[in-house]
């Protein structure tokens, strides 16, 4: 019978791909093992084989078609004497053609209106920090990273990026696509797998008067590092009374990426917000990972540099200039609103821009807090909200027992206290370690829909 | 214990001799009056003292030239005074005294100075060791011929991340001499209760790194040994494992009553090993030095130390406000070369 072959998924994140090419055509036989095609993914490009024998009866995505949606029939595989259109008649019903999305999927749906392209967010925030007029080009989160690396290395010939698979791979997640070649390998340095080393070397390094970028390939293998991180790098000015630090970057992929299990999916912004000696900042749009990263490459301390792995292949407005920079510090404003402050930062920016959308519909105004860093923190801007709004929500991805958003509420509380219409909620992630099956990862994942209840709860609706 | 031994007569001038005498004296005496100030109280928490293995740092630093960076652990009260630094400001960071290196702020275990290339002074057990390298990492990357004297004694050569760092060293050939002072005690853990594979510096041949042993009580082995390491470093042939094999008189901190060796094997090795006496015999027996002219040399330490104490007291506790400088950096600290 004649079987479709569908556009595979060859990453976790992975939602499209463009079909490079194919190294079959129609009427070739192939076998199990053979290489139909090549796809890119949001990664790499990958080999893509196939699995049943058979005859190529038909191709159904010309090579170089870009946006081919995970799970669309991409050829036909026939058997001697069938004809490709038999399977035209009978609708394909092969189990992952239709599957229940995976919340990372479902999740990463933009926010914006209906013609929005998959991966580019459509919501603007206000008060921009370029200036009026400046020219914008659109760009993926994972390519400003890689531009604001590449700046920074141009501009100072101190600054280096060491990590595993950062050079000849071109990065795991492709952050440092074509660095190798422009800086070459002295500037951009495979580490063998050793996170507890390469970070003690890096913070050494520093201590010597480099500026190193250290890539870890999740800030889950972090936790290795976490003694030179903290320890080494952070405590260092305070105890040489000043007289030596850490200037350096510490970047990676935080939080949960889709379907990876406990040990690939914890987000550690709580954790570091903690430390005096770093400062830690946490991207959701690509100007604000460009202009942050930068930042954090001149900053004369030890940065840590939350990225997400879902958040990579978004597209956003990144304003067409020379030196764009963020200061950190600084929140960014997304929504003005008067009925209740939904602050964020990160992914969770997403699950609250998609929550102020829906609530606009049913007439509440939320006022949309980007933090970008949180530490520091500018509570400045919390506060000010919440003595408009009376009523506040947080929104993040991390655990729920010492979260970024108990903070916020201890500070609104004891700074805004008289302020308050309702109790600060915090939606987080749920207090359990991340399962690998798809409807229960959903479940321990922060929804739009809970920030929608939870808005709904502090508004009395 | 494949220690070198300096039968033969030394070939070394008595300017040399004296030098060691005093260097390694001085560490001695400054040593015994921080044990004093703490059990007066004037030194707090941790106190790692030096005593017994001065000759480890007096050889290796005579084999230094300027630019050369140092990194060691938590006993490095030695290192600083052999590298120079001014015995106040270690003794005052010591009492947690404005006038000390870190202002106070650091204490015993985590002191530094840019000027002298001293680079702490940390606090945890082999955190040092990927730094040093990572020194030495930042010397190859500005392409100049300096070597990073990396230190930590055999408990911290136990540590996984010593293996990962040599494991970098040697994949990219970095300028850094690993110095395990083996000083036979890890806290309270014997070496041979703590491993089956003693010979420390061996490990390195898995990774390709050369090294040896050698005698860390005799200072003229050490410094011969440091010169050959660092001639291997200068050379661009990568790192070396020197494993310096010497003995701590006192307990692993002031607060350790040492029950796991005996009196006499203390005793021993202070008799017949004793890195300060051996010098001193090839002193006067080589006639490089009269009694008097030791004993002159025994007063002038006496007084830099005891001017170190005085300091340490005077200086005035750090002004209040200092519980919140030196957090961040307002800007990049400037590399002293």
């Amino acid at each position: 019978m004649a079987t479709q072959i569908l556009m595979p998924a060859l990453s976790p994140t992975m939602e499209e791909g463009t079909l490079a090419k194919w190294l079959v055509k129609e009427g070739d036989t192939v076998s199990s093992g053979d290489i139909l095609a090549e796809i890119e993914t949001d990664k790499a490009t990958m080999e893509f084989e196939a699995v049943d024998e058979g005859i190529v009866g038909k191709i159904l995505i010309a090579e170089g078609t870009e946006g081919v949606k995970v799970n669309t029939p991409i050829a036909v595989l026939v058997e001697e004497g069938e004809s490709a259109d038999d399977v035209a008649t009978a609708p394909a019903e092969a189990p992952a053609a239709e599957p229940e999305p995976s919340v990372a999927v479902s999740a990463s749906q933009p926010a914006g209106g209906p013609g929005a392209s998959p991966g580019r967010v459509a919501a603007k925030a206000l008060e921009p920090d370029w200036p009026e007029g400046t020219p914008m080009k659109e760009q993926t989160v994972r390519e400003a990273l890689r531009d604001a690396m590449a700046e920074e290395m141009r501009r100072d010939g101190d600054v280096y990026l060491m990590g595993e698979e950062v050079a000849e791979y071109q990065g795991a997640y492709k952050i440092s696509q074509g660095l190798l070649d422009e800086f070459g390998s002295k500037r951009v340095i495979d580490t063998p797998i050793t996170e507890h080393g390469f970070a003690g070397l890096a913070v050494g390094a520093a201590f010597g008067g480099l500026k190193p970028i250290v890539e870890f390939m999740t800030f889950n293998f972090a936790m290795q590092a976490i003694d030179h991180i903290i320890n080494s790098a952070a405590k260092t000015l305070y105890m040489s009374g000043g007289q030596m630090g850490a200037p350096m970057v510490f970047r990676g992929p935080n939080g949960a990426a889709a379907r990876v299990g406990a040990q690939h999916s914890q987000d550690y912004a709580a954790w570091y917000m903690q430390i005096p000696g770093l400062k830690v900042a946490m991207p959701y749009s690509a100007s604000d990972a460009k202009g942050l990263l930068k930042s954090a490459i001149r900053d004369p301390n030890p940065v840590i540099f939350l990225e997400n792995e879902i958040l990579y292949g978004r597209a956003f407005e990144v304003p067409a200039m020379d030196d764009y920079t963020v200061p950190f510090g600084k929140a960014r404003i997304w929504r003005e609103g008067t009925d209740v402050t939904i602050v964020s930062f990160g992914i969770g920016m997403q699950y609250a821009l998609e929550a102020a959308d829906k609530l606009a519909e049913d007439g509440i105004s939320a006022e949309v807090i980007d933090l970008r860093t949180l530490r520091p923190m500018d509570t400045d801007t919390i506060l000010q909200s919440v003595m408009k709004t009376n009523r506040c929500v947080t929104v993040e991805e991390g655990w729920p027992q010492g979260s970024v958003g108990s903070y916020i509420s201890s500070v609104i509380m004891q700074q805004a206290f008289d302020y308050l219409d309702a109790p600060v909620i915090n939606c987080t992630g749920k207090d359990v370690p991340m399962p690998y099956a798809a409807n229960l990862e959903k479940l321990a994942l922060v929804t739009t829909a809970e920030v929608i209840e939870a808005v709904k709860q502090v508004t009395y609706r | 214990m494949a220690t070198r031994k300096t039968t033969k007569k030394p070939n070394v001038s008595a300017e040399e001799l004296l030098s060691y005498y005093r260097d390694m004296l001085l560490i001695r005496r400054f040593e015994e009056k921080a044990g004093q100030l703490y059990g007066m109280g004037l030194i707090g928490g941790f106190c790692h003292l030096y005593i017994g293995q001065e000759a480890v740092v007096v050889g290796l630093e005579a084999a230094t030239k300027d630019g050369d960076k140092r990194v060691t652990s938590y006993r490095d009260h030695g290192h600083m005074l052999a590298c120079g630094m001014d015995p106040n400001g270690v003794m005052a960071e010591l009492t947690g005294r404005e006038g000390g290196y870190s202002k106070g702020k650091g204490g015993s275990m985590h002191m530094f100075s840019k000027e002298k290339h001293f680079y702490g002074g940390h606090g945890i057990v082999g955190a040092q060791v990927p730094i040093g390298a990572g020194l030495a990492f930042s010397d190859k990357y500005k392409g100049n011929d300096n070597v990073t004297f990396t230190y930590f004694g055999d408990g911290a050569a136990n540590q996984g991340q010593v293996a990962e760092t040599y494991n970098m060293a040697q994949l990219w050939d970095l300028p850094v001499v690993f110095v395990i002072e083996n000083n036979q005690y890890a806290m309270g853990t014997s070496v041979k209760r703590a491993t089956k594979s003693p010979d420390f510096w061996e490990r390195g041949a898995a990774y390709g790194i050369a090294g040896e042993a050698v005698d860390g009580m005799d200072v003229l082995a050490v410094k011969e040994a440091g010169e050959k390491a660092v001639a291997h470093c200068r050379a661009g042939k990568g790192p070396y494992i020197l494993e310096v094999m010497t003995y701590r008189y006192r307990g692993h901190s002031m607060s350790d009553p040492a029950k796991y060796r005996t009196r006499e094997e203390v005793q021993k090795m202070r008799e017949e090993r004793d890195p300060i006496e051996q010098v001193r015999g090839l002193l006067l027996t080589g006639d490089h030095a009269t009694e008097d002219q030791l004993k002159e040399i025994d007063k002038e330490i006496k007084t830099i130390v005891n001017a170190s104490a005085d300091f340490a007291k005077e200086s005035p506790e750090p002004a209040l406000d200092e519980l919140w400088t030196d957090i961040y950096a307002a800007e990049i600290p400037q590399e002293v070369n």
